[in-house]
């Protein structure tokens, strides 16, 4: 049997128990929840914190991906362990789908990022979801800083900062009116440094390609990108093998990844805690266009 | 380590922008491709320094108006705690937004500029952390650099704010002169103010004692979820999800469910696929009873001779948050730790002046960010606590199901 030492909880606990809680009213709450995946180490958090808030019952839920087509074979094949442990049910959006029905338009311009967001707003229209978990966290971003846990959005699936439900104590808010839906942030108060303790105080799988592996890979915009298919050399690059790893995951043509040897949870744990650059700035090609990037596309109904 | 939450309020100009920006600069918490875009933004617009307030500034609206407009949550860690700061504006129609960020608030940090000293605004924050009952509030007396770090300057508004808070119900107070812009006495004392005996903000904010702050007498479980795998491994498998309000529950002991009454035992808790010797806030487990009782979600465990009142005639005071003004013999729901009910406004017994602390009687609406003491009547009983001996059964939401909006935030008097 376990016990605190004088009724005390670390901040991971805290973070824990506030997020199972999260978890709990919204499946109390909502008719039809849905975890959004990314295969990144924050929803495969999400995931561990929802089978630890409904255990030994299942997660009442189904789990959304969004596949953007270029997505990393290691990160699907972790999600495809976790789908299986969870015993849950997997829905897979995908883009190249939604560009061949017409839901969205690819342009040739437009990054497969900006995609995802049409895909999803169709795939939660199309299933009737009613709450949609996302991964963000308020340490992320400066637009995130501001949204709620429960991130209410219109029956266009767009977010209006100006006009967000206050949130008090624990009491979120779940009113929808038709055709509307909620965004839930049960990792909102979480760090990037509380993610990489959680993950090695639990012991968690998550893809490989978050630890240090060689990569053939080649410089564009300040970034090393992966070789690939998806990503044909432009004049001028060379690829070359070297020692990597992610600390981000996505789409596989924009996410970059840093010359790093770290090979374990506390090897990861120490080089975070004296990185000088945030996850997103570094290796995002996604977030560096405008300083307001992201609070454009969260507006338009993104993660 | 553990977490404190921290809540700051303060007007456009006292300077909680760069105090924040230098706490989590001093912390190590901003990155060097933040700080490369705050630089560049800030030579952009012919500044010859950092504006460190740019860290904080996050929605576009809010870099046009050149105003923070919303409530905003920081984060930073030092190796002895982490912090969460619930960053609010000060301005006067923004109160709802301070009483937003108070409510989860450990400590609660009021600002003001040393040349001003108090305003109806840093009198308002004090207020509203005294009536959220946040037990931990700093004043930082601010830009002493501009008056020549002068010790009467400091003690005239200490002895301002001390004669005021005598009013309110602030159970530790710690009073701070501080230079967020020139970095005195933030993390390290300052050379500047000898005169000056007490902690910097950083040694205080890291040391403060809030492990005392918690209820650990009065057993308080509203059950928010039952959880039934009916699997082959799990088949009579019958827990109460939850996370706990108050009190210390421990496998054993005897238990009450309400509003039914029925008394039963604890059989086990459990976190995830562990038992634990005892349950206590703000942990969220599942309890286990011995007898087959019927339990839903809204109900709650106590202890046989200590319960929460079951009534559902509602006294409590509160903050109007929205345009459209409150009115007697409107029709809301209120939503109470796990139960969401329907209710009337019966009475509104009295608006309060946040500046004079005057009661105005007579009122016949509240109106956006106005404080109130109301009268509800609910369809069905709530299990309440008042909120000076609990912060969780003692608080609630008042929703509007018109839109779906939360307008006012009740504490049980």
């Amino acid at each position: 049997m376990k016990a605190h030492r004088d009724y005390r909880l670390t901040q991971l606990d805290e973070l824990e128990a506030e997020s199972i809680h999260i978890f709990r009213e919204v499946a109390a709450e909502f008719e039809k929840p849905v975890i959004m995946f990314s295969g990144g180490k924050d929803s495969i958090v999400m995931l561990r914190l929802a089978q630890k808030a409904f255990y030994p019952a299942r997660v009442p839920f189904p789990v959304l991906q969004v596949d953007t087509g270029y997505d990393f074979p290691e990160v699907l094949a972790t999600r495809d362990g976790w789908v299986e442990r969870l015993g849950a049910r997997l829905i897979v959006a995908s883009v190249e789908q939604a560009i061949a029905d017409g839901v969205v338009i690819d342009d040739g311009k437009t990054s497969r990022n900006r995609l995802q967001i049409g895909t999803l707003l169709h795939a939660i229209e199309e299933h009737g979801f009613t709450a949609a978990f996302g991964g963000g966290r308020r340490d992320e971003e400066k637009a995130r800083a501001k949204e709620r846990v429960y991130s209410h959005r219109d029956e266009f699936g767009q977010w209006d900062p100006k006009n967000q439900r206050p949130e008090l104590w624990s009491l979120y808010n779940g009113q929808l009116h038709e055709g509307e839906h909620m965004r839930i942030f049960p990792l909102s108060n979480w760090t990037e440094l509380d993610i990489w303790h959680y993950l090695r105080q639990e012991q968690i799988e998550i893809p490989s390609i978050y630890f240090s592996h060689r990569r053939r890979v080649f410089e564009r915009d300040g970034m090393l990108l992966t070789e690939s298919d998806y990503n044909p050399l432009r004049a001028g690059e060379e690829a070359s093998e070297r020692q990597v790893r992610f600390r981000t995951v996505g789409d596989l043509t924009l996410t970059g990844c840093v010359e790093s040897d770290a090979d374990t949870f506390d090897a990861i744990i120490d080089e975070i805690s004296v990185a000088r650059l945030t996850e997103r700035g570094a290796t995002r090609g996604d977030d560096r266009f405008s300083e307001a990037a992201m609070e454009d596309r969260k507006k338009m109904g993104y993660f | 380590m553990d977490l404190l939450r921290f809540a700051t309020a303060g007007s456009v100009d006292d300077g909680k922008s760069t105090l924040i920006g230098r706490l989590l600069m001093d912390s190590k918490a901003i990155f060097e491709d933040q700080l490369e875009a705050v630089e560049t933004t800030s030579q952009n617009r012919g500044f010859d320094y950092t504006d460190l307030s740019l860290f904080t500034d996050g929605l576009r609206a809010e870099r046009e108006q050149g105003i923070t407009i919303d409530v905003a949550y920081r984060y930073f860690a030092t190796p002895r705690r982490k912090f969460i700061i619930a960053d609010t504006p000060g301005h006067v129609q923004y109160t709802r937004n301070m009483v937003t960020g108070s409510s989860t608030a450990d400590l609660g940090l009021v600002l003001v500029d040393s040349r001003n000293g108090l305003t109806e605004q840093s009198r308002r924050h004090a207020l509203i952390l005294s009536l959220l009952r946040v037990p931990h509030v700093v004043l930082a007396v601010n830009k002493m650099d501009l008056v020549d770090y002068s010790q009467d300057v400091f003690r005239r508004i200490q002895d301002d704010f001390v004669s005021f808070s005598t009013k309110l119900d602030i159970p530790d107070l710690q009073i701070i002169p501080i230079s967020a812009l020139k970095g005195d006495n933030v993390v390290t004392r300052s050379e500047n103010m000898p005169w000056y005996e007490g902690p910097s903000l950083m040694y205080h904010l890291e040391n403060v004692q809030i492990a005392a702050d918690r209820d650990l007498q009065d057993v308080r479980f509203p059950v928010q979820y039952v959880i039934r795998p009916q699997s082959d491994d799990f088949h009579d498998y019958r827990g109460y999800a939850g996370t706990v309000a108050g009190g210390v529950l421990k496998p054993g002991d005897e238990v009450m469910a309400l509003p039914s009454g029925l008394t039963t035992t604890v059989a086990a808790i459990d976190l995830f696929d562990t038992e634990v010797e005892a349950a206590f806030p703000p942990m969220s487990v599942t309890v286990r009873l011995t007898d087959d009782v019927d339990i839903s979600r809204g109900d709650m465990l106590c202890r046989v001779n200590n319960q929460p009142d079951v009534t559902q005639d509602v006294d409590a005071r509160i903050c109007w948050m929205a345009t459209q003004p409150l009115r007697p013999g409107a029709k809301y729901l209120i939503k109470h730790t796990t139960r969401t009910v329907r209710t009337i406004v019966k009475e509104i017994q009295y608006q309060l002046d946040v500046n004079t602390l005057h009661r105005n009687q007579n009122v016949g609406e509240l109106k956006l960010n106005e404080i109130g003491r109301v009268r509800f009547r609910t369809t069905q009983p709530l299990l309440t606590d008042t909120y000076e001996r609990n912060r969780t059964t003692g608080s609630f939401v008042v929703i509007d199901p018109a839109n779906g909006s939360t307008v006012a935030a009740g504490t049980i008097l």
